[in-house]
């Protein structure tokens, strides 16, 4: 260990948790209260999508949204670009 | 009226039998007529944090069973007149718990004009977590300042918002509040800890309680006193202050920073 490296201040671990649970917790509490089917409709959708065209898993989307009594299920795909002809 | 809370964390040994003990001692020591019960069926606990582990005849369970009456399961305190213990059960049958057998539970407590009733949780999201807080009015979610801490107790606050009857039934859900333990304002000073705010901004709830890391609290359950109950200790004072704020009393938080120690303490350590 150099003498450097006793001045030089380490990283914060606190910090480092703080970040870590912010990111995790909101993404947890985004898929929550939905209802149990999501993940398994999104897999299927998948499939059906993947027979008409290659598209990556990531690029299903799928939102659940409720408004004053509705519930709106948000469905996007990110088409692949067509390769230039 | 019957106020019920539950002391629940998600995750284990956060405090929650400690925690369930000192507040259901603080509001029987302002004449609040409390009952705490053991929800941990299986793995019987609270008995011994309360100090009265040989004095258990029958359990929750047999209450729930009609093996005897309510009254006769309900342990007084030797302290304090007004504190009552229902033991859990140390059955291993994990379906002995049930919503209606509970909910007959806490109706005798109401009608027998209980102020409180405190329900110590089971770690984890299963049955005897789910029941301890299904009836709850109000949530005392234990945490540390630790990363697998929070995040459970972020789960907690999920299930406390959906699967509670007051969440279910429209009636304003349950009141929920932040309890801290194991706080290390040392640690918190130097960025190795997270710290009250931290905490705070993450969950998004209002704090009831900091109780400090403190050596009394081991000795409060190696004696069967609990904590609150040792007058010298800063985690009595904190219990205190948290049982205080419970009541609606408004008092700005203490033991965040380390105290001061002077030179010779320093020098010499202690």
């Amino acid at each position: 260990m150099g003498l450097l490296s006793l001045f030089r201040s380490k990283p914060n671990s606190a910090s480092i948790a703080k970040e870590r649970l912010r990111i995790i917790v909101a993404q947890e509490r985004g898929s929550r209260g939905g209802p149990d089917y999501l993940p398994l409709l999104r897999r299927e959708l998948l499939q059906v999508i993947h027979k008409y065209v290659n598209v990556d898993p990531e690029a299903v989307q799928i939102n659940l949204e409720r408004e004053a009594g509705n519930e709106v299920l948000e469905l996007s795909v990110a088409l692949p670009q067509k390769p230039p002809d | 009226m019957t106020e019920i809370i539950v002391v629940t964390s998600g995750k284990g040994g956060v405090g929650k039998t400690t925690t369930s003990a000192s507040m259901a001692c603080g509001l029987a020591r302002r004449g609040k007529r409390v009952a705490v019960i053991d929800f941990d069926i299986g793995l019987r606990n609270l008995d011994l944090i309360m100090g009265c582990e040989r004095r258990v005849v029958y359990d929750f369970v047999n209450v729930i069973n009609g093996d005897c009456a309510l009254k006769q399961a309900l342990i007084k305190d030797k302290r304090l007149e007004t504190l009552h213990v229902l033991a859990a059960s140390q059955t291993r049958d994990k379906d002995a718990l049930t919503e209606d057998g509970v909910r007959r539970v806490l109706d005798g407590l109401i009608a027998d004009a209980f102020d409180y009733i405190i329900c110590d949780s089971p770690a984890g999201i299963e049955k005897g977590a789910h029941l301890a807080m299904y009836f709850a009015d109000r949530a005392v979610v234990v945490v540390n300042p630790e990363v697998s801490s929070v995040r459970d107790s972020d789960r907690i606050l999920g299930l406390l918002a959906s699967k509670t009857h007051r969440s279910v039934n429209g009636n304003g859900g349950v009141k929920e509040h932040l309890l801290l333990t194991r706080y290390n304002p040392r640690r918190v000073a130097n960025g190795e800890m997270m710290s009250v705010e931290d905490v705070k901004e993450i969950l998004g709830l209002d704090v009831i309680g900091v109780v400090p890391e403190s050596p009394d609290v081991l000795s409060a359950s190696n004696a069967g006193v609990p904590v609150i109950l040792s007058e010298t200790s800063d985690a009595a004072a904190a219990y205190e202050d948290a049982v205080a704020r419970l009541l609606g009393e408004e008092l700005p938080l203490r033991f965040l920073e380390e105290p001061k120690r002077g030179f010779f303490a320093r020098m010499f350590g202690g």
